[in-house]
C-alpha cells in the first residue's frame, strides 16, 4: 500500500509513526494522511488503516476528477425531461389508487361503507387500513383501538381506492363513506398544554426515529399532552448562573414548516407471488424494503425497491409508508400493478412537517464571554408525533461550564412531524445565535470576538476569519438601528453546527469489462443531491476515464445494499467504500492483463488512465487498449463501508453565514439582500455541487424565517393552507445575491475523507442570521417566526424597549 | 403565482370559428359553454349538471357545434410537430392528455392548481400551465413539451446552459422551469436577470436552485457569463 510522501519537515511525525507502528495490530499498517484546512493548518498525521484500503487519497488540488466539479452525472436526463420518477412510472394495466382521508381532527371511526365505491364503474379494489404507520405509538397496547385506527388529526389516512383511471379513483374515494364518533380535539400548542385540553392520546404515547433523525425520547414522563421532560444536564446550571456576570434571557417561537418536496410521497407496486416489487419516491431504497417485508412477514429477498429518480425529500421519505403498505395490499388484491402518489393537500397533511418550538433559553457569561452556565426550557409540537426537541445547538455549539436542557413533546391534532433538513437545529440556533450576539452586545464585545472565544471547533474558527475579512462584514455598523431613514440595512450573522454520522450498510461493486467500461452498482438513491456524479468521479479517478463514461447504477435493492440518505451520510457513507471497491477492482484488473502483457501483476501499475510497466517491460498503454488483454470478460469487487480510521475522534460540521438585510420600518416587510456564507464539509468532492446545495439550504432557511407557515385553523381543526399558493415559499424573485466559499477540511477518516453537506447547509442559520441582521439594522429583537410584516410591526412597536441599542 | 395570461381564452376562440371547423373533434368551447350560459342565463340548468348546461349551450349558440362528451371522445393534438390522436373524456387536462395518453412524462403536476409552474408547456410560444388548461384548449395549436425542444437531436442551449451551471438538484422544477426560461428567451432574446426572476416568478424549485437558473438563461442568452 502506497503512502504520501513524507517532507522533512515532517521527521517528528515520522517517529510517531515508528512508535505507532510498534503496536500496530495485525492486517493493519500505519500510514500519513492529511488533516486540517490548506493555506491554514494542513499537516499530515498517521493514521492505521487496513492493509487491504487504496493508497491514502491526496487533497483536492492534486487530483484530476475527485473534488473537482464535474458535470451532474445525470443532468442530460433532468434537463431533457427523460428521467423517470416515481410518479412517472407506467406499467401495462396500472391501476390508480387515491386515499380517502380523515374529514375530522380527533375521532373513533364507527363504520366505513365502501358499497357505493366498489360499484363505480372502473373501480377494481377498495382497502381499508387496520393498522396505521406513523406517529407517535401508546405504550399500553390495550388502550388501542380495537376496530379501526383512531383518528387523531384530520386528513389521517383511512382507505383507499384503486380503479383504471385517476379520477375514477378520485370520485370513487368520494363515495367511501365514514362514520365518526367525534371527538375533542385541540390544534394548538399552548391550548394543549393545560390540565383540561382534550388528549390527543389516552396514555403515554412515543414515536420511533427515522434514519433521517426525528422521533423523540421514549420512556419519559407524559402529563396530558406533554411528552416530556427529556432532561440532559451537565455540571451544576444554577451554580453556573451564580457564576455569571452577565445572563441573558429570552423567549423565542417557531412555526411549523411542511417539507413540500414537489414530488409527492408515493409507489407504483407491482405484487407478483414470488416478489413484490416497488418503486418508491424514497430517500432509503434500503428502509422502504425493510419496512414493507417486516409488514407481509417476507423475506427481504422478495422485496425490490427502485428509486431511479426521486424529486426531494428533505427527511420526511423514509419507509414505506401508508402509501406503500396501501398500494402493495391493493396490487395483491387486484393482481395488477397500482400506482399511489399523495396529492398536495394529503402531502402537507400527512407525511412529516418540522415542529414548532416555544423556548426559554437563559445564557450566563464571565466578563471575558466564558459561558458559565446554558438552559433551555423547549416545549414544541410535532402533531401526533414527537420530535421537537431543538436543544442540538445550545449543547454542541459552544463550550460551557454547564448545561440544563428540558425538552417538551406537546401532542396536538395534527399529522405527525417527520425528520427535516437538522431536524431541531433551524429552530435551536434561531434562539441561540440571536442570544450570544445579546450576550456579545451586554458585554460590550464584537459577536465574532464572543464567538472565537467560546467556540473549540478549530474548522469554524478559520470560517470566522474569512467572514471578519469580507467586505460584507466590514460594512456592518456595529452600532444597531443606524440608518435614519424607514428603510433600515442591518448585517448579522449566525453559525451553525452537524455531525458526523456513518450508515455502516453501505456497499458497493465495481465491474470492469473487457472493452474498458466500468460500472459501479449500489441500491444508494440520489435525492438530487447528486452521489451518482460523485460515484462516477470516485471510478473515474481510479480509472483515469472521464466521469461521464462511468455507468452508474444505483436505486435499485438488487445491487449491494446502499445507506439511507438521512442526517448527511450518503457521500461520508458510500463513497470510501466505492473507492475501495474500485480499487480492489482495478488490482483484479491487472492481474487479469498481466498474462496478456507478458509479465506479473506486481509489475503492474494504473494510474492516470495508463497500464504502466514498473520494470520498464513495456511503453504504458491506455487503460481502455490495456481491457482489451483481460483473460475474462468482466472482473469485479465488492465493497462494505469499514469503521472510519480514527474512531475515538468525534468531527462536527458546519458554517458561518452573514446575512444584509433591509427593514421597512413603514410597511413591515425584510428584504434580505445578501448572504455569505462560509461552510465546511471534510473534502467538497464535487464544490459545484456542494455549492447549490448550500444555495439551496440558506433560501430553504431563508424562506422559513420569513413566509413558510402551516396554519391550522382553531376551531374546524383543519390546515387551512394546504396548498403551494397560501403555503408560501420563497420564489425567483425572493432570492437574494448568494455567496458560498467551501473551506477544505481534512481529518483522515477513511479512503475519500468525504463528508455531507446536507444539514450543514445554511437550513439551519440563516433564520438566526437574519434575525441578527434584523436587530443590527433596527435596534430590536425579533424572536418570532416566520417574520412576516405583522411579526415585524409588532416587535418594532415595542422599540421603547431596546434594551440592547448601545 | 403567475402573472403570465393564459391564453386558454384565445384558444378557446379558435377552435369554435369557423376557420377550424374541419377540425378532427370539433365542438363545444370553454367560451361556448360561457356564452351559452351567459345568454340562457339560466342558474338552474348550470346546477343540473354538464350535460344540461352543454345542451342548453348547443341550442342558444344556434351554431352546427356538436356536442362532445360524457365519456372518450377522439382528440387530435399536434404535439412536438407531430399529431398524436387519443381517446380522452373533454374534462381531461392537457397535463393528463400529454403524461397518462401520450406518455411525455417529462411534463410534472406538482401542485395541480396553477401555483408552481412545474407542468408548463408551450401552446405556440406562449407558456401555459398544463395543469389548468383543457386537451380540447390545445387543438388547433402548436404543443410544445419538454421533450420536444431539442432541435435535430441538438439540446435546445438553455438546456445545455441548465447542465453547465448545474441549475438542478432533485430536477422535478426543471422542465417546467427550462419551458418558462425557453418561453422568456423566445420573447426577449436578450433578458436581464429580473426578467428571467419575472419569468420564472411563478415556477417553484423547493431545492433553492434559483441562482443557477438566472445564470444558465442569461448565458444562453449571450447577456451574462456570470456565474453563480
Amino acid at each position: 500500500m502506497a503512502t504520501t510522501k513524507i517532507t522533512p519537515a515532517e521527521e517528528t511525525m515520522l517517529d510517531a509513526v515508528a512508535d505507532a507502528a510498534t503496536t500496530t495490530p495485525p492486517g493493519t499498517e500505519t500510514v500519513m494522511m492529511p488533516v486540517g484546512i490548506p493555506g491554514y493548518t494542513l499537516h499530515q498525521e498517521a493514521r492505521q488503516v487496513p492493509t487491504t484500503q487504496p493508497p491514502v487519497l491526496p487533497i483536492n488540488k492534486d487530483l484530476q476528477y475527485i473534488g473537482k466539479s464535474a458535470k451532474r452525472w445525470d443532468a442530460h436526463a433532468k434537463v431533457s425531461g427523460s428521467a423517470r420518477y416515481t410518479y412517472d412510472i407506467q406499467l401495462p394495466g396500472m391501476l390508480y389508487a387515491k386515499f380517502v382521508n380523515a374529514a375530522v381532527p380527533h375521532a373513533q371511526i364507527v363504520s366505513i361503507d365502501t358499497s357505493a365505491a366498489e360499484k363505480l364503474p372502473g373501480v377494481k379494489g377498495v382497502y381499508v387500513i387496520q393498522h396505521l404507520l406513523g406517529g407517535a405509538v401508546l405504550r399500553d397496547a390495550a388502550l388501542k383501538s380495537k376496530t379501526y385506527p383512531t383518528v387523531r388529526y384530520a386528513g389521517q389516512p383511512i382507505a383507499a381506492v384503486a380503479a383504471t383511471q385517476p379520477h375514477i379513483a378520485e370520485e370513487a374515494a368520494k363515495l367511501v363513506k365514514v362514520q365518526y364518533a367525534t371527538k375533542p380535539f385541540v390544534v394548538d400548542l399552548e391550548k394543549a398544554r393545560q390540565p383540561n385540553a382534550p388528549q390527543v392520546f389516552p396514555g403515554p404515547a412515543d414515536q420511533a426515529g427515522t434514519a433521517g433523525g426525528g422521533g423523540g425520547p421514549h420512556g419519559v414522563p407524559q402529563t396530558g399532552n406533554v411528552h416530556g421532560p427529556a432532561i440532559h444536564k451537565v455540571g451544576d446550571a444554577e451554580q453556573g448562573f451564580k457564576d455569571a456576570d452577565v445572563i441573558v434571557e429570552s423567549k423565542y417561537s417557531t412555526q411549523v414548516q411542511t417539507h413540500s418536496a414537489l414530488e409527492t410521497h408515493g409507489v407504483v407496486a407491482d405484487w407478483k407471488p414470488d416478489l413484490l416489487t416497488v418503486w418508491a419516491s424514497t430517500q432509503g431504497t434500503a428502509s422502504v424494503r425493510e419496512e414493507l417485508a417486516a409488514f407481509f412477514h417476507l423475506p427481504k429477498s422478495q422485496v425490490r425497491v427502485i428509486t431511479e429518480f426521486m424529486g426531494g425529500g428533505f427527511g420526511a421519505k423514509f419507509g414505506a409508508g401508508n402509501h406503500g403498505v396501501v398500494a402493495a395490499q391493493l396490487s395483491r388484491q387486484t393482481g395488477t400493478p397500482v400506482w399511489l402518489m399523495l396529492d398536495r393537500k394529503q402531502e402537507h397533511l400527512s407525511v412529516g412537517n418540522r415542529p414548532s418550538s416555544d423556548q426559554t433559553l437563559k445564557i450566563g457569561a464571565k466578563k471575558d464571554g466564558t459561558l458559565t452556565a446554558v438552559q433551555l426550557i423547549s416545549f414544541g409540537s410535532a402533531g401526533c408525533g414527537t420530535g421537537a426537541g431543538c436543544a442540538g445547538p445550545a449543547t454542541n455549539l459552544y463550550k460551557w461550564a454547564a448545561l440544563h436542557t428540558e425538552e417538551n413533546d406537546v401532542f396536538i391534532n395534527a399529522g405527525p412531524a417527520a425528520a427535516f433538513r437538522a431536524p431541531g437545529h433551524p429552530q435551536g440556533a434561531f434562539a441561540l445565535e440571536q442570544t450570544i450576539d445579546e450576550l456579545a452586545t451586554k458585554l460590550n464585545m464584537d459577536p465574532i470576538d464572543l464567538r472565537d472565544k467560546i467556540d473549540e471547533n478549530p474548522v469554524r474558527r478559520v470560517e470566522r476569519q474569512i467572514i471578519r475579512e469580507s467586505a460584507l462584514w466590514k460594512s456592518r455598523n456595529p452600532k444597531p438601528n443606524a440608518d435614519q431613514g424607514h428603510i433600515k440595512r442591518g448585517v448579522g450573522l449566525s453559525q451553525s453546527v452537524w455531525y458526523r454520522h456513518i450508515n455502516m450498510n453501505s456497499a458497493a461493486e465495481v465491474r470492469v469489462h473487457r472493452d474498458g467500461s466500468v460500472e459501479v452498482l449500489s441500491a444508494v438513491q440520489d435525492i438530487g443531491t447528486g452521489i451518482k456524479t460523485v460515484l462516477a468521479q470516485v471510478l473515474a479517478e481510479q480509472f483515469g476515464v472521464p466521469p461521464e463514461k462511468v455507468s452508474v447504477k444505483i436505486g435499485d435493492t438488487n445491487y449491494p445494499v446502499g445507506p439511507n440518505s438521512g442526517g448527511s451520510v450518503t457521500t461520508a457513507s458510500l463513497s470510501p467504500a466505492v473507492r475501495d471497491a474500485a480499487w480492489q477492482a482495478s488490482q483484479k484488473f491487472l492481474a487479469s492483463v498481466a498474462p496478456g502483457l507478458g509479465t506479473a501483476p506486481d509489475d503492474l501499475v494504473l494510474t492516470g488512465g495508463e497500464v504502466r510497466s514498473k520494470s520498464n517491460k513495456f511503453q504504458p498503454i491506455a487503460f481502455r487498449r490495456a481491457a482489451a488483454k483481460m483473460d475474462t470478460d468482466e472482473v469485479s469487487a465488492q465493497s462494505k463501508r469499514i469503521p472510519d480510521y480514527n474512531k475515538g475522534h468525534y468531527d462536527t460540521y458546519g458554517g458561518v453565514d452573514v446575512a444584509e438585510v433591509e427593514v421597512d420600518t413603514e410597511t413591515g416587510r425584510i428584504h434580505v439582500k445578501r448572504f455569505f456564507a462560509v461552510h465546511d464539509c471534510g473534502r467538497p468532492m464535487n464544490p459545484s455541487q456542494v455549492i447549490n446545495q448550500i444555495n439551496g439550504g440558506l433560501i430553504q432557511g431563508m424562506s422559513y424565517a420569513l413566509y413558510e407557515n402551516r396554519l391550522l385553523d382553531p376551531n374546524f381543526g383543519y390546515m387551512v393552507n394546504p396548498n403551494l399558493e397560501q403555503y408560501k415559499i420563497a420564489g425567483s424573485r425572493d432570492i437574494p445575491e448568494l455567496h458560498v466559499q467551501l473551506v477544505e477540511s481534512y481529518i483522515g477518516q477513511s479512503s475519500t475523507d468525504a463528508s455531507g453537506i446536507g444539514e450543514a447547509a445554511g437550513v439551519m442559520s440563516a433564520a438566526a442570521a437574519i434575525g441578527n441582521a434584523f436587530h443590527n439594522a433596527t435596534g430590536v429583537r425579533i424572536r418570532t417566526t416566520p417574520m412576516t410584516p405583522p411579526v415585524v410591526l409588532e416587535a418594532l412597536s415595542k422599540a421603547p424597549q431596546r434594551s440592547e441599542t448601545a | 403565482m403567475s402573472d403570465r395570461k393564459s391564453p386558454s381564452e384565445d384558444a378557446a376562440e379558435q377552435s369554435s370559428s369557423p376557420q377550424n371547423s374541419n377540425n378532427v373533434a370539433t365542438g363545444i368551447s370553454r367560451r361556448g359553454f360561457l356564452k351559452g350560459a351567459g345568454i340562457t342565463a339560466a342558474g338552474t340548468a348550470l346546477l343540473e349538471g354538464v350535460q344540461v348546461f352543454s345542451r342548453e349551450a348547443v341550442a342558444a349558440t344556434h351554431s352546427d357545434v356538436k356536442e362532445l362528451g360524457p365519456g372518450a371522445v377522439p382528440v387530435t393534438l399536434l404535439v412536438n410537430g407531430k399529431e398524436h390522436t387519443i381517446q380522452i373524456e373533454p374534462r381531461t387536462t392537457l397535463a393528463d392528455a400529454l403524461r397518462v395518453h401520450m406518455g411525455l412524462t417529462g411534463t410534472k403536476v406538482i401542485c395541480d392548481r396553477g401555483s408552481c409552474s412545474g407542468c408548463t408547456v408551450l401552446l405556440d410560444k406562449t407558456p401555459v400551465n398544463s395543469c389548468m388548461t383543457l386537451a380540447m384548449d390545445a387543438r388547433g395549436h402548436h404543443v410544445t413539451t419538454i421533450e420536444g425542444l431539442p432541435q435535430n437531436g441538438e439540446m435546445h442551449p438553455l438546456q445545455a446552459a441548465f447542465v453547465k451551471h448545474d441549475a438542478m438538484q432533485c430536477g422535478f422544477c426543471t422542465p417546467g422551469m427550462v419551458m418558462s426560461c425557453a418561453a422568456l428567451l423566445e420573447k426577449n432574446p436578450k433578458p436581464t436577470e429580473d426578467d428571467v426572476r419575472h419569468a420564472t416568478a411563478g415556477n417553484l424549485c423547493r431545492c433553492g436552485t434559483y441562482p443557477r437558473i438566472f445564470a444558465a438563461t442569461l448565458e444562453a442568452a449571450g447577456t451574462s457569463t456570470r456565474n453563480a
